[in-house]
């Protein structure tokens, strides 16, 4: 009788933190959403601000954090996952390996504000890239590194050992036995990994601040080395700069709405290639 | 009547670490003949078989004394290439192990590793090798399912035919039907006996009643050491080694 209480009790306390999480989440989709559907037109996302950002929309915003977007995954997803690869199938296991890993590890929490200033300090200044696509991408793809060679190490590790051995008693070579039996097995796992990586490196703000981000572009970025607007450090400008604090909140929210629909997007498509891989390796 | 032998092993001593797994191992596996190794968990029997196609040289921290000849070929010489001897000795696991992948591409792969690229040749050999693994008939119309969705004698034959397709001279089995139903089993022991034809085999089985049946002979291991080598019968009628009497009638082990 007392037990039941206690264990009605602990299902009642999990089911409030759910419940509570649920709420927050909801809330700020409902928020989010309420305040952007006003401004958000076809206008709105094809055409860049006017009028000192009270009017106009937030195109030049939306094409910067693709470029930014992709410019970081194109660095870090090859980069990352190479890493991982040597990290489980080729080093050699002991003290330096796990000193490399608990770096990595390490390197994750290490605030994004202080990858904004290494890239202001390296790719900017030092390799005199200036302010631009190519510097906040390098920047943006180091911050998320240690996320994709993270995941990308437990999605390898997951592969059955007894697979690999298949594959080498078959005289299949190591190499070939990564290329064709265990990055395809890893393939789902290492693409959560870069979903969330995605996500991430779509919202942040403070690594673009110093090294690619501006305030306003007329028109779209010409090169790699060209500043670009970013959605995530417009809609930062929008609440702090500016002259008319109440049209550009209004914007804001449009744009933070732009920026969640991006990301769910990016993570919906990431998601269906993995449910499809799921499909032919489960 | 004496084979001719197809894998010497010659003083063989075997470390992991500062353990010795391995104890001078002297045997001869014949050419055409099942041998079993018997003898109880941790005696070695694993670990000798992993040598035979170099698996073991995957473990790190280990160190291997004396030598292995495969056809008279020193397979741990300085010229010997480790992925070339696994493809002449293939290998079954304990656990089926099949690729997540679709039952022809399970077979096709050792084929593609192995540089050979014509298709009609790959789909021959992959037909050629269901069929000696008793498998065809069960999937011949569903070559591109998933093999995952086999049931695990299926799998473990799938496995068989895996190694087939890369024809492979001699095939180690490593307690082949230790996670099987007993009839998937006696299907893998039919299979073995009739390979034997045409491969050699090298079988570990905890298993005493499966080393009388499929073996033609027998080798006893126990902690690390060779106790007793010798036909199949006569290890399991008149064993020499009060040892080998006392594990194979149930005593230990």
């Amino acid at each position: 009788m007392k037990k039941d209480i206690i264990q009605n009790l602990g299902f009642f306390a999990l089911i409030l933190s759910v419940a509570t999480t649920l709420i927050f989440l909801g809330s700020i989709i409902y928020f989010i959403s309420i305040r952007g559907f006003k401004v958000i037109s076809w206008e709105f996302l094809t055409q860049g601000p006017r009028l000192g950002m009270t009017q106009g929309g937030i195109a030049p915003a939306i094409i910067g954090t693709f470029y930014l977007t992709l410019g970081a995954m194109l660095f870090a997803l090859p980069l990352g996952i190479a890493c991982a690869i040597y990290l489980c199938e080729y080093s050699p296991k002991g003290f330096i390996v796990n000193l490399i890993r608990i770096s990595i590890n390490n390197l994750a929490g290490v605030p994004s504000v202080v990858f904004g200033l290494f890239g202001l300090a390296v790719f900017v200044k030092f390799f005199c890239l200036g302010v631009s696509v190519l510097s906040g991408s390098l920047t943006l793809g180091i911050l998320t590194l240690p996320l994709i060679i993270s995941s990308a190490q437990e999605a390898l590790l997951a592969v059955p050992q007894s697979i690999r051995e298949a594959s080498l008693s078959l005289g299949a070579t190591r190499w070939g036995t990564i290329k064709n039996i265990v990055l395809p097995t890893a393939l789902p796992g290492i693409l959560t990994g870069v979903i969330l990586s995605i996500g991430r490196v779509a919202g942040e703000t403070a690594p673009i601040l110093f090294t690619a981000a501006t305030f306003y572009t007329r028109g779209y970025p010409k090169s790699v080395f060209s500043e670009v607007m970013a959605l995530p450090y417009h809609i930062y400008a929008l609440m702090t700069e500016g002259t008319h604090p109440d049209k550009q909140t209004a914007i804001a929210y449009g744009a933070s709405l732009t920026l969640l629909f991006i990301v769910l997007m990016i993570s919906g498509i990431a998601i269906f290639i993995r449910q499809r891989q799921r499909g032919i390796y489960g | 009547m004496d084979s001719e032998t197809r894998i010497k092993s010659e003083n063989v001593d075997f470390f992991y670490g500062r353990t010795q797994a391995l104890k001078n191992i002297n045997l001869d596996i014949y050419k055409n003949q099942v041998t079993a190794i018997i003898g109880p968990s941790g005696c070695g029997k694993s670990t000798f078989i992993r040598l035979l196609n170099r698996m073991n040289e995957l473990v790190p921290n280990t160190v291997l004394i004396g030598k292995i000849y495969l056809d008279g070929m020193d397979i741990f010489g300085p010229s010997v290439d480790a992925v070339e001897i696994r493809r002449q000795v293939g290998m079954v696991f304990q656990k089926p192990n099949p690729f997540p992948k679709s039952i022809f591409d399970n077979i096709s792969y050792g084929l593609k590793a192995n540089g050979i690229k014509d298709r009609s040749f790959i789909e021959e050999r992959v037909e050629w090798s269901l069929k000696k693994a008793a498998l065809w008939p069960e999937v011949k119309d569903r070559l591109s399912e998933s093999a995952l969705r086999l049931s695990g004698g299926q799998q473990q034959r799938l496995c068989i035919a895996r190694s087939l397709a890369v024809e492979s001279k001699v095939i180690l089995f490593d307690e082949p039907c230790a996670s099987l139903d007993p009839i998937s089993t006696a299907k893998i022991e039919e299979l073995i006996t009739e390979l034997k034809k045409e491969y050699t085999i090298v079988i570990v089985t905890h298993n005493m009643q499966q080393a009388a049946r499929v073996s033609d002979y027998t080798a006893f291991f126990l902690m690390g050491e060779l106790i007793e080598f010798g036909k199949t019968q006569d290890i399991f009628t008149k064993p020499k080694d009060p040892k080998t009497e006392a594990y194979i009638t149930g005593r230990f082990g």
